[in-house]
């Protein structure tokens, strides 16, 4: 694509400077006249009977508004995917992130005091925090009213005839991999301001990711308190950070939402650092027991899989993390026989949800640990039989995705390149190399009825252009894709575009900042409503400059005749005219894109992405015998993106999630002990910082994907989806000994080595 | 008891009343309004707080607030020129894509800008050191370090 002005630049963020002068107001920074400060207080036991809850003394402390319990919980509300959450709970706690009580006063130390003076009288009662306990027949059950542990979701997937396949294998690899919880660390925490108005419409300042989703869910909320036909309006502050942390609706939000109706005044509520570890809700940990058999050239035959998931005591969206766990599943590779299951389980552990890779990050450790263990079986490189399976263009696979660009094998090839594959592998001498793949939607996914984004362009008589966008920005770069993708359909600057990004009254529907779909959907939505407006600007400037639509070019903010140079005029100019002129105009355009990709149909079958994202990462490790130190040496993520809109941000996607990615394989890991978090804290849970960084390169491979704006696909999740195998099977080749349990942590390793040498003495 | 301190922020004399149990965070913050200054833990584990005293890099979550009695204290709101010009650390982190949800990044700059007014030429060893315990969840790091050496390297 030549001739390109912004598409492909390394635009600068357009909301920097705001945020490095410190100007950006964030949900923390955010005052409303009249405010008052909510703070929560949290079950003590993780399952207990709540005998009796006192708040006198809370209520009557001076500067408290308002006390709730359960008991102030109209009509029993409750929220999540199964609807089984109340934001306060009464009766019974599940976990120790249960909600009980919350106070609104006027000053955030008079709330935390409050706290500690309502007094709460349990009874407590014998947890289970091991799913497979959980799961066994005459458990206890999480919730009385159901029958079972075991979320009654349907996630199985089965493709082929996986016991035919196994008996012509040549080949069969098979063993269990497991899985830890990691939190988001967002460093700006969660949080929210509720107020109502006069004739009780509510507006909510939100951190939230899915700004459209959280209103109809407000809404809801609204209709079972018993408001009726109100209006709910989510304005976001900037966001410090989401990462999938904000793709659901929260208890604190509801208690804000209560404690604002029951005190009339706007309520803040802001979770501290230690809240912020124990009341979001981490990636799900996950058991999963994997084969898969190749024949004698290395081909794969099948892949079977039973996953077991730790759901936590309530259950969110996350719970549907399996269904975006099969894209790997039945898509990594050419496999001909698939089956998979897939078990959500209750404990009395925290509820889990969306975190980036959305449960690919899981799957792909089994696969491609596993694909190692069966390449070395079968004698092949482990590099040789990525490359024999590799994706291709023109592929149906198993669920029906139609594989439509795929740069899969020269990512592949640019980790053997770079990390030179062939003169570092196999030596065991302590330093080793190791790779991994991956495929994840590129091209939207439609989990919802929808997967649409809607945007209004309008430009002003200055020539200035507003694009009023659905999507949201958590940090990512989207108000700055989108503004190049429209300043190159438009030929004005990127700096004469505004994007407004943050208020559901103004903004259009989109279903949130997810799935790596912003820069596609935003941005195919964006394409479209700017060459809208082009059009409607021509057809003025046509007019004015007696000129053929046709002949007309726009450039640098002028338009301009082919024929004659001389016949031109600005940008502005042009909008004066239709403002000003008899029977003016105003020139406004909107667009939906709603991609044309599938929901899946029963048997999970439905090409869900219109086009999907693939890479493959590479490293070589040193690791210390002594200490089981993993020391990185060199780290190569090469992803294929369609089209680099801006190399420059898409690299800080890349960097950042490899970063998250190397912190999941190597050290981040929330420590709960029979329920209660043990580790909620920086200093414990060693999110990494810039000492564990790598020498790292972001390799980006253009396959230019037909149906992305300009090309492009989505970047946001596949940074940290194949790094921790990739590091597995690096310290594999190393020191020859497989860690199949996250965290990578050097006792694991010394422990590993110990077998080792007693099987080989 | 409220107590009155004198001290210099962002190269202005300002005398205030405070309660000696504040931080010196909470007086930026909640009193002054500066809500440049963030708090990502408030326990001085990952620098969203650091502001400048005396040329030193400090938490101010963990600061209190009598000590800033007779200091020069600076501020991320106390770097851009009168004209309006961004500092150019701040414009290298801006130009160097160093900046995504943007959170850390205030912390981050007062840092790094601590290290380049005592040193002409940081090594990289010498960056990473400085920004050792800003966390930043976003960027892996790496444009940030980047943008540190930009502005070392362009003296
Ligand atoms: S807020 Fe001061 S170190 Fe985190
Ligand atoms: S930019 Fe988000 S935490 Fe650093």
């Amino acid at each position: 694509m030549d001739g390109l002005k912004f598409v492909g630049q390394r635009v600068p963020k357009k909301d920097a400077p705001l945020k490095a002068t410190g100007d950006a107001v964030y949900i923390q920074d955010l005052k409303v006249p009249g405010m008052l400060h909510g703070k929560i207080l949290y079950s003590k036991y993780p399952h207990a009977r709540i005998v009796k809850i006192d708040t006198a003394k809370a209520l009557a402390l001076p500067g408290v508004k308002a006390v709730l319990t359960g008991a102030d919980v109209p009509n029993n509300f409750k929220f999540g995917f199964l609807k089984d959450n109340p934001p306060l709970k009464s009766g019974k706690v599940l976990s120790t992130r249960d909600e009980i009580a919350a106070v609104a006063a006027v000053s955030l130390e008079i709330a935390e005091e409050a706290l500690d003076l309502i007094e709460v009288e349990y009874e407590e009662l014998p947890g289970i925090f091991d799913p497979l306990t959980a799961m066994k027949e005459g458990s206890a059950l999480i919730h009385e009213e159901l029958k079972s542990n075991v979320l009654k979701l349907p996630w199985k997937f089965v493709h082929g005839d996986v016991e035919a396949a196994k008996k012509e294998s040549a080949f069969i690899a098979e063993d269990t991999f497991s899985t830890q919880w990691v939190t988001h660390c967002c460093l700006g925490t969660s949080g929210c301001v509720a107020t109502f108005d006069a004739s009780n419409n509510l507006t909510v300042y939100s951190n939230t990711q899915i700004p459209s989703l959280a209103q109809n869910d407000f809404l809801e909320a609204l209709k079972t308190f018993g408001l009726k036909k109100k209006r709910v309006r989510v304005i976001q502050a900037v966001i410090g950070g989401g990462f999938g942390s904000k793709l659901d609706t929260y208890a604190y939000e509801y208690i804000a939402i209560l404690l604002a109706l029951k005190t009339r005044k706007p309520v803040k509520i802001v979770f501290s650092r230690e809240e912020e570890f124990l009341a979001t809700s981490p990636r799900q940990c996950t058991i999963t027991k994997i084969s898969q058999g190749c024949d004698k050239d290395g081909r794969l035959t099948f892949r079977e899989m039973e996953m077991v998931l730790d759901n936590g005591a309530y259950t969110s969206w996350g719970a549907t993390t399996p269904s975006v766990m099969m894209v790997p599943i039945s898509s990594l590779y050419k496999v001909p026989n698939i089956k998979y299951t897939a078990k959500c389980v209750y404990t009395n552990n925290t509820y889990c949800q969306a975190f980036r890779g959305y449960g690919n990050p899981q799957a792909t450790f089994a696969i491609e640990s596993c694909l190692d263990q069966l390449a070395e079986k079968a004698g092949i490189d482990p590099h040789e039989i990525r490359r024999i399976n590799a994706n291709e263009p023109g592929e149906l696979t198993p669920q029906n995705f139609k594989i439509t660009s795929c740069g899969m094998k020269d990512c592949i090839e640019e980790v053997v390149k770079r990390l030179d594959w062939k003169g570092k592998r196999g030596k065991a001498d302590g330093r080793g190399v190791g790779m991994a793949s991956l495929i994840h939607v590129g091209g939207a996914a439609r989990v919802y009825k929808s997967d649409g984004c809607g945007t209004i362009i309008k430009v002003d008589d200055n020539g200035k252009v507003d694009v009023i966008t659905g999507s949201s920005e958590i940090g990512q770069g989207s108000d700055t894709i989108i503004a190049q993708i429209v300043a190159e359909v438009l030929g004005v600057g990127v700096d004469d575009i505004n994007i407004i990004n943050n208020d559901t009254d103004v903004c259009p529907w989109d279903v949130g900042a997810h799935a790596s779909r912003t820069t596609f959907v935003a941005g195919n939505s964006a394409l479209g409503a700017a060459e809208k407006i082009r059009d409607q600007i021509m057809e003025i400037a046509a007019k004015t400059l007696g000129e053929p639509v046709e002949a007309l070019e726009m450039k640098d903010g002028i338009i301009f005749s082919k024929n004659d140079k001389e016949k031109n005029i600005p940008f502005g100019k042009v909008l004066r005219k239709a403002h000003y002129s008899l029977g003016g105009r105003m020139l406004v355009a909107e667009n939906f894109y709603d991609p044309p990709n599938e929901n899946f149909d029963q048997t999970f079958r439905g090409n869900l992405s219109v086009t999907y994202a693939y890479g493959a990462h590479g490293v070589e490790v040193e690791v210390d015998k002594e200490t089981g130190q993993v020391k990185i040496l060199n780290y190569i993520a090469a992803h294929d993106v369609g089209k680099a809109i801006n190399p420059m941000l898409l690299e800080g996607q890349i960097y950042g999630g490899g970063l998250q990615g190397i912190g999941y394989a190597l050290g981040e890991r929330m420590i709960y002990d029979k329920g209660y978090l043990k580790n909620g804290n920086f200093l414990d849970y060693k999110m990494p910082t810039v000492r564990d960084v790598p020498p790292v390169q972001a390799v980006i491979v253009e396959s230019d994907e037909h149906a992305g704006p300009f090309g492009a696909k989505g970047i946001g999740e596949p940074g940290l989806v194949p790094t921790a195998p990739a590091i597995a099977n690096a310290i594999y080749d190393a020191v020859g000994v497989r860690i199949k349990d996250l965290p990578i942590t050097p006792e694991k390793i010394l422990k590993a080595l110990k077998e080792k040498a007693k099987q080989n003495g | 008891m409220k107590k009155e301190i004198t001290f210099t922020l962002n190269n202005e004399k300002v005398i205030v009343e405070v309660d000696p149990k504040w931080t010196l965070l909470y007086l930026l913050r909640e009193v002054f309004e500066m809500t440049g200054t963030k708090e990502g833990c408030g326990y001085g584990e990952c620098g969203a707080c650091t502001v400048i005293i005396d040329g030193q890099a400090v938490n101010s979550c963990l600061y209190p607030v009598m000590e800033a009695e007779g200091r020069q204290i600076v501020t991320i709101e106390g770097l851009m020129t009168k004209e309006g010009d961004l500092d150019p650390l701040q414009k290298a982190f801006v130009d160097e894509g160093a900046v995504q949800c943007g959170f850390c990044i205030p912390g981050m700059i007062m840092s790094s800008k601590a290290l380049l007014d005592e040193k002409e030429k940081p090594t990289e060893d010498e960056i990473k050191e400085c920004i050792e315990g800003n966390l930043c969840r976003c960027t892996g790091y790496v444009k940030i370090v980047d943008a540190i050496k930009t502005v070392a390297d362009r003296r």
